[in-house]
């Protein structure tokens, strides 16, 4: 069985979430081929042939890939997908954009966010905000799945894959006119083991600077509840719940957030949850492993003294 | 420019569902239903367009049992000129619901497909991507601003790292981002103006669809329940909880 996964990548580097899904790929069982699509991408090429248990890394690199608009990368992705009988990706932004295109060009349906490997053709998948998991059989003969990182361990970087190159290239009407990444010297969220997160309760975005504080003393990165990013206080890439990242650190503290369904759908598989809140009836409680009961004004500039 | 919004039937967004003693399913019997959050949220910005003379017709669609006329009356108490029901009992996958709304999309010829980037039921995320491929339309998904300049689409997207902003001809495909707009109450003159709006219902079968079985859902469980947690009185015993029970700092 093989088995083709799309790499997550920025171009200069691999990340973290493409050593994950390889994981679950392996857990398939199969041979494992790593697709690196994107331009002036021989960083993260190198680095995806160094993903352990990986036989094979194929290079697209067009100046058409640059942006990663799924119009031309889903077809790309389809054609290759003749010689595979899986086709994954994260369930990151990137994947989810593309990963359903590549699905119903080849007329299969896509099993998101999934969580468990049962059986080859049998995986497991939160539904309903993370209340319910699903255990789905795919009937079709291609599987295309998107992979939640945050359920998976990395695979070890000791890996010397084969390097193909592929020059097909493929064009879209979709172009790209300019973005704007949040500089940030800390953690991505998805590969934190530690996150502190804030929520309305943190009253401004100047306030949100004592859990920054906070953060850089555990190595943390900094999260934040729809609340908090609706109110202006964070941009919206710091998001966690079940519209945003979802994520499972070692240890995630939760600060001046109630709680709501949303967004413990994307903390709730943490290892460790504290809770600072001053309302004691705040839902956040129910899944907090430690909990105060404290302003957090006064919580956390003691916390911070005495780590 | 037809502006075409496939809406959903989902279970309101509050209320915190439970799984079925047998595992077959989520339980949904009277639950209080709801549009979903997106695509009230894709209804508003295709009103928005109307408003500012870019729309000039607003099509709602909804593929569900015969109940989901409610939300297709409530998208046409937002704004929206007239509904389709795709009248099923049936619970269909992501692609299933794409190509039905390939052959609407056909009948109607929308300038400009607006969705929602995923129901808060199936957490899919899929049905709009999908979309684009079978129409091999351009897509635009996770929107948190859409500009129409003549026959150009500009959309900025939310990205893991932050924002994107593509542009691309029309007719495209757009998936919402909660960050797009703040969807506007119905008001009361308008509930009861939306009940004179055309409604049509339809069947898979008249549309010419054949459809496929691609899964078999074998169990739904509850997640695993968290241990219930402690209560500390004092930062500096959190410190010490963390440092010497859980060991993570």
């Amino acid at each position: 069985m093989g088995i083709l996964v799309i790499a997550e990548h920025d171009n200069a580097s691999l990340k973290l979430d493409s050593a994950k899904v390889v994981q679950c790929a392996q857990q398939i069982g199969g041979e494992v081929t790593v697709l690196v699509v994107g331009h002036q991408c021989q960083g993260a090429a190198e680095q995806a042939q160094a993903l352990a248990g990986v036989h094979q890394v194929i290079v697209a690199d067009a100046e058409a890939y640059q942006a990663g608009v799924a119009e031309n990368i889903s077809q790309l992705i389809s054609q290759l997908a003749a010689d595979f009988d899986y086709v994954l990706a994260a369930a990151s932004s990137q994947g989810k954009d593309t990963l359903p295109r590549v699905a119903a060009l080849l007329d299969v349906a896509q099993i998101s966010e999934v969580v468990e490997v049962i059986a080859a053709d049998t995986f497991v998948r939160p539904i309903y905000a993370g209340s319910a998991l699903a255990t789905v059989q795919s009937l079709d003969d291609k599987k295309v799945l998107t992979v939640r990182a945050a359920a998976f361990d990395a695979v070890e970087m000791t890996g010397n894959a084969n390097l193909t190159a592929l020059d097909t290239v493929i064009d879209a009407k979709t172009s790209f006119v300019s973005q704007t990444l949040t500089e940030s010297e800390r953690p991505e969220l998805g590969g934190a083991n530690v996150i502190v997160s804030g929520g309305r309760g943190m009253g401004s975005g100047e306030n949100f600077a004592i859990l920054e504080q906070l953060a850089d003393k555990l190595g943390a990165a900094v999260g934040a509840s729809r609340a908090a990013v609706d109110a202006g206080f964070v941009p919206n890439d710091l998001q966690v719940g079940q519209t945003g990242k979802i994520v499972a650190p070692e240890l995630y503290i939760a600060v001046g957030i109630s709680g709501a369904i949303q967004h413990l759908a994307g903390m709730k598989d943490s290892k460790v949850i504290v809770a600072i809140n001053k309302d004691p009836e705040a839902p956040i409680f129910q899944v907090a492993d430690y909990g105060i009961e404290a302003d957090l004004f006064d919580a956390v500039p003691q916390l911070l003294e005495l780590i | 420019m037809k502006v075409l919004v496939p809406v959903k039937r989902v279970v309101d967004a509050n209320v915190k569902v439970r799984v079925k003693a047998d595992g077959s399913s989520v339980d949904t019997a009277n639950l209080k239903m709801a549009l979903n959050p997106f695509c009230e949220i894709a209804v508003e910005e295709a009103v928005r367009l109307k408003e500012a003379g870019v729309a000039s017709e607003v099509v709602v669609v909804s593929i569900g049992p015969k109940t989901a006329q409610e939300q297709l009356r409530t998208s046409m108490a937002l704004g929206a000129d007239r509904g389709i029901l795709v009248e099923t009992d049936e619970e269909l996958v992501s692609l299933s619901i794409a190509k039905i709304l390939k052959a609407i999309q056909e009948q109607e010829q929308a300038g400009l497909i607006l969705l929602g980037k995923q129901s808060i039921d199936g957490d899919n995320n899929q049905t709009g991507q999908m979309l684009a491929a079978l129409t091999s339309l351009p897509q635009a998904t996770f929107a948190s601003e859409v500009k129409v300049e003549g026959e150009t689409l500009l959309v900025t997207r939310e990205v893991d790292g932050g924002l994107q902003t593509l542009s691309m001809p029309l007719p495209a495909i757009v998936t919402t981002d909660l960050r797009l707009n703040e969807p506007r109450y119905a008001k009361l003159p308008n509930i009861m103006k939306a009940k004179r709006k055309p409604l049509d219902t339809v069947t898979i079968e008249s549309l010419g669809v054949t459809l496929k079985q691609h899964q078999n859902i074998l169990k739904v469980a509850a997640p695993a329940e968290r241990q219930a947690g402690i209560m500390v009185s004092s930062v500096e015993e959190l410190v010490e909880k963390l440092k010497n029970e859980a060991k993570v700092i």
